[in-house]
């Protein structure tokens, strides 16, 4: 590659890298104290309908036998 | 000034320009904000059943949806799941019963991920041959229907949209949209400068994000192919990856042996889920239905359960005698699967 080449490909490079952070620059950003609260109601609204959180009557697993698998 | 000059000075510029904003906005962390939620229980998982039949190391694994459950067994309904291993096969297994339903021979057995289409009629696999192929499940004998051959390098991670389109991301850097009708990319994400090892779809796909070798995780538009936003704090490489429940946060893993959360609002690391003791690398996760809990492979041998509000360890998964190299929760939250270099897949609740 000519060295003229090379170098308006490194021109290129670096505009591309200027277009992308004017890009994640200009995001609208809200405080993380909003973003966990918003969180962890999420969680608390959804725990009860968490298996692996609240655990699974015996009746209720699918999976409840120790069975080893069949090998076909 | 040189254009050269004057473009570095103004990316620096607008580097500052980010980290301040950022700063601005982090008035606390999660950890601190979650200081008054009570803790998760301790979690003790049992194990449920030990899938065998692979013959080697298992790379991937990866649930079927809610939109293929089958109702041959005598409980009402059972799970379906893939995996693959590099002894050249992918297996569909039914969970409940440990049985094997399905084997996939592959072309070449040097495979890194596989896929189960939300429909369940189509499987995916991919790896060191660059490619993705695609294989259809519901014809008479299996098929393959496409191989979708344009990465220059390896697919580490491929996951469907729908029966017509498939995202990947490679070892060549970037990350696409295929059309599964034509076989042909529709769209490439380049940003990333080091290999795109993982990435996961947000609930809505109309985004996703990927993890690279690069210690960075980005978010993309699958629409436009931009890029939106880039999260630091890594240092080294990201393996794995995956949406929050709410869609507004992202949970990384990575060979720095620590988990991060990411909130996508506040465009910032939030929490860190690490311990001194543990010095092994991170190379899988999944989050329960809820997203409070984080089941994390690591290269030790064992998975750890970790609280996603208060960044505590609440229990760990061990049995396997390798690696684990994959985990995965199901639709229905019912279980949490890992899979391991030491070619056993294990279901625990």
């Amino acid at each position: 590659m000519s060295s003229k080449m090379q170098s308006s490909n490194n021109i290129a490079q670096a505009r591309r890298t200027v277009q992308q952070l004017r890009i994640e620059a200009n995001i609208e950003r809200i405080k993380v104290s909003k973003a966990s609260a918003d969180l962890m109601h999420y969680c608390s609204e959804h725990a009860k309908y968490d298996p692996l959180l609240m655990g699974i009557p015996t009746s209720e697993n699918p999976f409840k036998d120790k069975k080893p698998c069949t090998i076909l | 000034m040189g254009e050269m000059e004057q473009m570095k000075k103004e990316a620096e510029a607008l580097k500052t320009q980010i980290e301040a904003a950022r700063k601005a906005v982090g008035d606390t962390d999660m950890a601190s904000a979650a200081s008054g939620v009570a803790p998760a229980p301790r979690v003790q998982l049992k194990t449920r059943r030990t899938l065998k039949g692979h013959l080697a190391k298992i790379y991937a694994m990866h649930w079927s949806t809610d939109n293929n459950l089958s109702s041959l067994s005598s409980i009402g309904v059972f799970r379906l799941m893939v995996s693959a291993s590099q002894d050249g096969k992918l297996l569909i297994w039914d969970s409940h019963s440990g049985n094997k339903v399905n084997a996939v021979p592959l072309k070449s057995s040097w495979v890194m991920t596989c896929a189960y289409a939300p429909s369940g009629n189509l499987v995916a696999s991919g790896g060191l041959d660059n490619m993705c192929t695609v294989y259809n499940l519901k014809t008479p004998v299996i098929k393959t229907v496409k191989e979708l051959d344009a990465h220059t390098g390896y697919l580490s991670c491929a996951r469907f949209l729908s029966d017509t389109e498939i995202l990947t991301s490679s070892g060549d850097t970037t990350c696409a949209l295929w059309d599964l009708e034509t076989g042909k990319q529709k769209t490439v994400f380049l940003n990333h400068v080091g290999d795109c090892m993982c990435l996961s779809l947000s609930p809505d796909m109309n985004t996703f994000v990927s993890g690279a070798c690069d210690s960075l995780a980005k978010l993309w538009d699958i629409r436009d192919g931009q890029c939106k936003q880039t999260f630091q704090g890594h240092t080294s490489d990201i393996n794995a990856i995956s949406f929050y429940p709410s869609a507004n946060a992202i949970i990384t893993g990575s060979d720095d042996c620590t988990c991060k959360m990411y909130d996508l609002r506040a465009d910032q690391e939030v929490i860190s889920y690490q311990d001194a003791a543990l010095n092994s690398g991170v190379t899988s996760l999944a989050l329960s239905m809820s997203g409070r809990l984080i089941f994390a492979g690591y290269d030790d041998f064992n998975c750890n359960i970790w609280d996603s509000l208060k960044g505590e360890k609440v229990g760990v998964l061990s049995g396997h005698d390798n690696r684990v190299s994959c985990t995965g929760v199901p639709e229905d939250g019912m279980c949490v699967c890992t899979g391991s270099w030491d070619s056993f897949l294990k279901i625990w609740n």
